[in-house]
């Protein structure tokens, strides 16, 4: 059976970036998808907001601030990955070093992507997210950790709340298996009903 | 008596291989279509298992991101986007797979031929990498956009694991006046609902504005179902559905047909199914519709003016607001039209078919288009673009100054060459209006094709019934 990225419990500073419906043009516009591997996707990561047209990173965005240079947690505004289909978007994020999202609401196909490339999309409601962006503005070192196994999210000061996440996908990022090893299984399954229906 | 079920009940449980607890549906899929951006990676991933492609003859490729839309006698230049569809054409051969690659008289955008060829038929289910896959769901198939790895997952096994989405009933009741299309009602719905108003469900149009709708107009509608958060939407196949699909190259032929017929005839939602949401609009309402912001949520009617973020209480809502106006350089309650345009594009999987290429035609007809703008015209496929040139719609096109360019996706994803300077204003019939998405910094204002034509020969935003 295949790997991916195993998700194991995650302490890191949270990187607010507070925008409502980051599409994933944003996270990686369509000019770096001419790939034909996932490799160096990361120099394209959010790369209109990172860099200024002469290439010199802009300060005033919350990835280029030093204290996030090691952060693997974005703290997100509503509806985060909208638009296009782009698998290339989770692959920027990781490679950027990226292990988490926290948001409101994910947009369906960008939550089914990370959840195949070891990135958690984390939901949360309005009041934890509200205290999480509080908790951020006191202190950018301040450190949240997620435990997956347990479903929840501790702040600093042992509070937690707990998200959902579907129980297939929470037991292949734990084992740190791709979900087409299990697909693969249903083989005889598929067979049969290509037979039933199409006689083949 | 069983429980009533929508349409998308139906084509669900038609494709459910397993299902076990606690676990995703095993799901049929049907149909697979594939282009160069999205497909490389899985390619490789099968490659690095040693696993062969199940169905061949459910797959089906072409190449549109990354195609030049100059003539195809002319050499690409870009080289990491030829690499590309190198590597399309080498993993189709390896594989076994039927692709319509650039200068094959069926290439074209991957949701313009799939329907225009007969591939696509009623109550099938249909993925392809790419989010505007719900374009297919104007035939009442499940059709959605998928991952890279979703798009191994069905290679290697024809299936998806999925979780079965929520349904929502969109009715668009009435009649549209004149000037208002398929593109409006879509924008009116988003602009309603908000891009993420339908996420975790699946749309289904209906209601006499739908029924009255073409093909054509009905694929504009479905598909940009995705920029309302739905991964798919559905419209009941019927008489206009069927008559569309009779005698198509790869639809069912004599016997074939009338089985099929039969089967598509039991595809409608059941009297008194119910859904989980539901929304109304009425199409007497309706006005050309015109986006002003960064999603394709923030659009209004042509004639109101660009609301205000300071009346937003919301403060994240305000902020995107404001981030919003300020990338496009817009004032809160000005407004749009008037407003100057440097670039008209008519063309996208949305507004790239003969009806959309009539419209803007009938417009331009015996007019120009204003001296500061460049309009490109771009047929979704080479079969369009052959119809539209044996119409003379080219002529009309050329005469009155615009560009008459090779199918493809072009400025929609400005992969290829074809894109907005920084700064520059665009009124564009495409689906996403997100910052740099028609070229870094370029701004973009979404429309129907009638109002994009209106738009290119005043040299501003303007409102086509007046010129009707």
């Amino acid at each position: 059976m295949a790997t991916m990225q195993k998700f194991n419990n995650l302490t890191s500073r949270i990187i607010p970036l507070l925008h409502n419906n980051v599409d994933t043009d944003q996270i990686i516009p369509a000019r770096f998808l001419k790939v034909t591997d996932k490799a160096g996707l990361a120099d394209g990561l959010f790369t209109d907001w990172r860099y200024n047209p002469d290439g010199t990173p802009k300060a005033d965005f919350v990835m280029n601030r030093p204290e996030y240079q090691d952060a693997k947690i974005i703290l997100a505004g509503d509806n985060f990955g909208c638009g296009s289909s782009r698998e290339h978007a989770p692959w920027a994020l990781t490679g950027w070093g990226v292990q988490a999202v926290i948001s409101t609401s994910f947009a369906d196909i960008f939550k089914n992507n990370a959840l195949k490339n070891g990135l958690l999309p984390v939901v949360v409601d309005q009041q934890w997210h509200d205290n999480l962006v509080d908790l951020s503005e006191e202190s950018a070192l301040a450190e949240v950790r997620i435990d997956l196994e347990e479903q929840r999210v501790y702040l600093p000061d042992d509070s937690y709340f707990e998200f959902p996440v579907d129980a297939f996908a929470k037991k292949c990022l734990l084992a740190g298996v791709d979900q087409l090893g299990y697909l693969l299984s249903f083989d005889e399954k598929i067979s049969a009903f290509e037979a039933r229906r199409d006689g083949l | 008596m069983s429980t009533p079920k929508t349409l998308l009940d139906k084509v669900w449980d038609a494709h459910l291989v397993a299902q076990e607890p606690d676990s995703p549906a095993v799901l049929y899929i049907d149909l697979h279509l594939i282009h160069e951006v999205t497909s490389p990676q899985a390619f490789s991933g099968l490659r690095g298992r040693g696993l062969k492609l199940r169905r061949t003859e459910r797959t089906l490729a072409t190449m549109d991101h990354s195609t030049p839309t100059t003539p195809l006698s002319l050499p690409m230049l870009d080289a990491q986007g030829s690499a590309q569809l190198n590597q399309l054409q080498k993993n189709c051969e390896e594989f076994g797979i039927q692709l319509y690659e650039l200068g094959s008289e069926n290439n074209g955008i991957v949701h313009v031929i799939g329907p225009e060829l007969g591939f696509v038929q009623p109550g099938m289910t249909i993925v392809c990498g790419d989010s505007h896959t719900a374009t297919h769901g104007a035939f009442g198939s499940l059709a959605f956009g998928i991952g890279t790895s979703e798009v191994e997952h069905v290679f290697a096994t024809q299936c998806l694991l999925q979780h079965k989405p929520r349904s929502y009933q969109v009715r668009v009741e009435g009649k549209l006046g004149v000037g208002v299309s398929a593109k409006d009602i879509i924008l009116a719905l988003i602009a309603k609902i908000g891009i993420g108003g339908g996420t975790g469900h699946v749309f289904e149009y209906s209601g006499s504005a739908i029924s009255a709708l073409t093909m054509e107009e009905r694929m504009t509608v479905c598909n940009m179902s995705i920029e309302g958060g739905a991964r798919a939407g559905m419209i009941a196949p019927d008489e206009t559905t069927f008559e569309y699909l009779s005698g198509r190259e790869f639809a069912p032929q004599g016997a074939a047909w009338e089985q099929a017929l039969a089967s598509w005839k039991q595809l409608p939602s059941d009297a008194g199914a119910a859904y989980d949401k539901s929304v109304t609009l009425q199409a007497d309402e309706l006005e050309p519709m015109i986006t002003y912001g960064t999603n394709p949520g923030m659009g209004i009617k042509i004639s109101e003016r660009v609301p205000d973020p300071g009346k937003i209480a919301n403060s994240a809502e305000r902020q995107t607001l404001e981030k919003s106006l300020a990338y496009m350089d817009i004032r809160p309650g000005e407004p749009l039209l008037g407003h100057p345009v440097d670039v008209v594009f008519v063309g996208s999987c949305t507004n790239s078919r003969i009806s959309d290429l009539r419209q803007a035609a009938g417009i331009l007809r015996d007019r120009k288009v204003a001296q500061n703008v460049r309009m490109l015209v771009v047929p979704g496929s080479q079969k369009i673009k052959k119809m539209a040139e044996q119409e003379g719609l080219d002529k009309i096109f050329i005469e009155a100054g615009a560009e008459w360019r090779e199918a493809g996706c072009s400025m929609c994803i400005a992969m290829n060459g074809d894109q907005l300077e920084p700064g520059q204003y665009a009124v564009s019939t495409t689906n996403r209006n997100f910052e740099g998405r028609q070229g870094k910094g370029g701004r973009t204002f979404l429309a129907s094709p009638l109002t994009a034509a209106a738009s290119a020969v005043n040299g501003v935003i303007s409102d086509v019934r007046q010129m009707m």
